[in-house]
């Protein structure tokens, strides 16, 4: 149990810089309770690998990640044989017979843990991140379900491994392919949107202290509009803190139309979107 | 009532195994797939969390029960009526309607949000009521007709510019703020109805008819226009998903044949041995679509949905032309161009811009796909996959089969979507059947058929 209640998870949290939403807080809270990997999906930059590196901050825990991206494979994510070295073991030990050669050059010692394995083996505490899981094509889907649902995994050579201590495993997808619902059912779900008004003020503060308060409301303030409208690419939350970032470097201490027109594409990026911001956002003057 | 913070634990402890399993009924019954594995989860949930406060009791039901992002907005209002936030009439006496009023208009220049829930309860107490009190109801609608929250707008505004002063860049953003806080007002207000209906009538009724579905599963021809717009909500992200699984097909049909060329050249680096065998790429062709959409009243909002979706798939085709008919038939690939394309106003472009009428308004597919083959008869080639989409409701005219047999002949492929149920085709005016025999006519009667069609149907 890393967590003894919802707000210890939010205030844990927010101690390392990341501002939970309610719906964070408690998801992360029964994550931990029900020994459930936590699924987590949302439009790009509102957080969502931000927030397995919190929890591994706040656990001190060591965070292990695994990357999908289409043609990740078993020898990616789980774990290879150092072919190189067993071949030099063998060369090495000419005169040896084969039954001790074979029980030697399949140990622990020839073993490259990948990202899957390493997460479960050991007793120390870890965050497995497995980022972008939608990325990965449907057949290391298949892998993960023996390793999220038993926190096991089979070497043939070595026989079968089991987590001693079970880390937390945070999965993210950006919805570009459904995820199968044998995966969903194994994890709990958690979407995460973009933060209202008071959260996104709070979080901008944190992320960008040189910022003045006022600046920072209206700054979410045209957020919130340009995310209402109709946009190929609405801004996120980290597109957001970039303006903000921006607006202090160009010194300006209040919005005007010529500062926004000349920054609105530090938040859009579409060429199109930008023109219809400005003329819904009456920049057109300028 | 008492405070949303402050569900009555002792109501709700002994019950709480049987109203979570009612809810989960109330869930499968809008398609959710949910196990008993999952129901467990949520019990556990429950336990961990305790009933003291209701939003985390919320998101630890969602998180356990739910899959998806859609399944959300049906989820809220059905938590709503199983857990609801208090129960019976708010505390307070009875309401004058201009004070009320007076302090709704406070908590939206504020946008306090837990403040306009109470008034929303306070609303539908005072002013939702009708018929008796055996036999009657709660009316959202009534409530706000009375209340009419959308009048104190230009109050708010001014109440607010007098504050802060009319100076500024965001003072242009305020009038959107204030219509969407009027906007979760009004949502609030419904919720409260629909729960103190809820205490009269039986909540398991309620849950499955009173609670909009999920988008993907609206039926084309019953969607309200708020639905629709919800619908073109979906068009980027379902195409999205519909390019990957379609790139996914065309790796997998890339797969197959060797390539005896290439394999015999690599295996002069291993002794003639053929090691690695190369399979043969096949060259990307990328396939021609035709689309003919029928843009009449009835089945208009198919064909809009169908074309943004295709034109959002239209880097997945060399060449994509959009044709639009009523009972005359016109081009309407312009419109749609990249950019260009707004899809609220789609519609009433397409029949402003393009001819697609002639002496009357109703639809004469007939007429319109003779007119095809006569005049567009060479946008179809050997590579050309069509697609027709239209309820083939020919108002008793001629149904033109021979168009429809040289449409046929001269393109790769025909595949008519049918919006109507199938039990439907060949009722009354229907030509369904007869264009049925000449072509693969499908049942697509909302995004997730059109969705599974796509990925079938479209070439790759």
């Amino acid at each position: 149990m890393l967590f003894k209640s919802v707000d210890d998870v939010a205030e844990r949290l927010a101690a390392t810089g990341y501002l939970a939403s309610p719906a964070v807080a408690t998801t992360v809270f029964l994550a931990d309770r029900l020994g459930k990997p936590l699924l987590v999906e949302g439009p790009a930059g509102v957080g969502k690998t931000e927030l397995a590196k919190a929890v591994a901050e706040v656990a001190g825990a060591r965070l292990v990640r695994l990357q999908c991206y289409e043609g990740v494979d078993e020898s990616r994510a789980l774990y290879e044989w150092n072919h190189a070295k067993q071949l030099l073991r063998i060369s090495a030990g000419r005169d040896e017979s084969w039954d001790e050669t074979r029980t030697d050059i399949f140990s622990e010692e020839f073993l490259l843990t990948r990202p899957l394995l390493t997460a479960i083996r050991g007793d120390d505490p870890k965050v497995l991140l497995i980022d972008e899981t939608d990325k990965a094509d449907v057949e290391v889907e298949g892998l993960l379900l023996e390793v999220l649902s038993d926190f096991q995994v089979t070497v043939p050579e070595l026989g079968t491994i089991t987590a001693t201590r079970r880390p937390f495993v945070v999965l993210t997808s950006n919805a570009s392919r459904e995820l199968s619902e044998a995966l969903r059912r194994r994890c709990l779900f958690l979407h995460i949107g973009f933060p209202d008004e008071e959260l996104e003020q709070r979080i901008v503060r944190l992320k960008v202290p040189g910022l003045d308060e006022a600046l920072a409301s209206s700054v979410v303030r045209v957020v919130g509009a340009l995310r209402a409208m109709d946009l190929r690419k609405v801004p996120s939350v980290a597109e957001t803190i970039d303006w903000a970032r921006t607006l202090l470097a160009l010194g300006a201490d209040t919005l005007d139309e010529t500062v926004v027109h000349d920054s609105l594409g530090v938040l859009l990026k579409h060429q199109d979107d930008v023109l219809k911001a400005a003329a819904k956002l009456d920049l057109d003057a300028v | 009532m008492t405070a949303p913070e402050a569900t009555a634990p002792e109501a709700a402890a002994p019950g709480v195994a049987e109203r979570l399993t009612s809810l989960v009924g109330a869930l499968r019954a809008h398609g959710m797939r949910i196990g008993t594995g999952e129901t467990v989860d949520a019990a556990q949930a429950v336990a961990a969390l305790g009933l003291t406060d209701r939003e985390a009791l919320r998101e630890g039901l969602a998180a356990t029960l739910l899959h998806g992002t859609v399944q959300r907005q049906v989820f809220d209002p059905v938590f709503d009526l199983y857990f609801p936030s208090g129960i019976g009439a708010p505390d307070g006496g009875p309401t004058d309607r201009e004070e009320l009023r007076e302090r709704l208009a406070e908590a939206l220049a504020a946008g306090d949000e837990a403040l306009m829930a109470r008034l929303a309860a306070e609303a539908v107490d005072g002013f939702g009521g009708y018929g008796s009190p055996g036999s009657g109801g709660w009316s959202s609608q009534q409530t706000l007709d009375r209340l009419r929250p959308q009048t104190l707008f230009a109050r708010v505004r001014d109440n607010l510019r007098a504050r802060n002063g009319t100076s500024g860049f965001t003072d242009r953003l305020l009038e959107d703020e204030i219509r969407r806080r009027v906007e979760t007002f009004r949502r609030q207000v419904a919720t409260e109805a629909r729960r103190r209906v809820a205490e009269r009538r039986d909540r398991d009724q309620l849950a499955r008819r009173a609670v909009a579905t999920t988008p993907d599963r609206l039926d084309f021809l019953y969607a309200g226009k708020l639905q629709l717009a919800e619908l073109r909500r979906m068009v980027q992200p379902l195409a999205r998903k519909l390019a990957t699984r379609l790139a996914a097909r065309r790796r997998r049909a890339a797969r197959g044949s060797i390539d005896l060329r290439r394999t015999l050249r690599g295996s002069l680096s291993t002794g003639g041995v053929p090691v690695n065998p190369v399979l043969r790429r096949r060259r990307p062709v990328r396939p021609e679509l035709v689309l003919l959409c029928d843009v009449s009243g009835s089945v208009s909002g198919f064909s809009d949905f169908t074309m943004l979706l295709v034109q959002a798939l239209h880097d997945q085709f060399s060449k994509v032309r959009v044709f639009a008919f009523v009972n005359r038939l016109d081009e309407v690939t312009p419109l749609l161009e990249h950019g260009a394309a707004d899809p609220q106003g789609l519609g009433a472009r397409i029949q402003a811009e393009a001819t697609l009428t002639g002496w009357h308004g109703s639809s004469d597919y007939g007429v319109a796909l003779g007119e095809f083959a006569e005049r567009y008869g060479d946008a179809v080639g050997p590579r050309t996959t069509v697609f027709v989409l239209g309820d083939a409701r020919t108002n008793m005219s001629d149904p033109n089969l021979a168009a429809v047999r040289q449409i046929a002949e001269r393109s790769r492929r025909v595949y008519w979507l049918n919006p109507e149920p199938r039990a439907q085709w060949g009722t009354g005016d229907s030509a369904a059947p007869e264009y049925a025999e000449l072509v693969e006519m499908h049942e697509c009667r909302n995004a997730r058929q059109l969705g599974a069609l796509i990925t079938r149907l479209l070439p790759v």
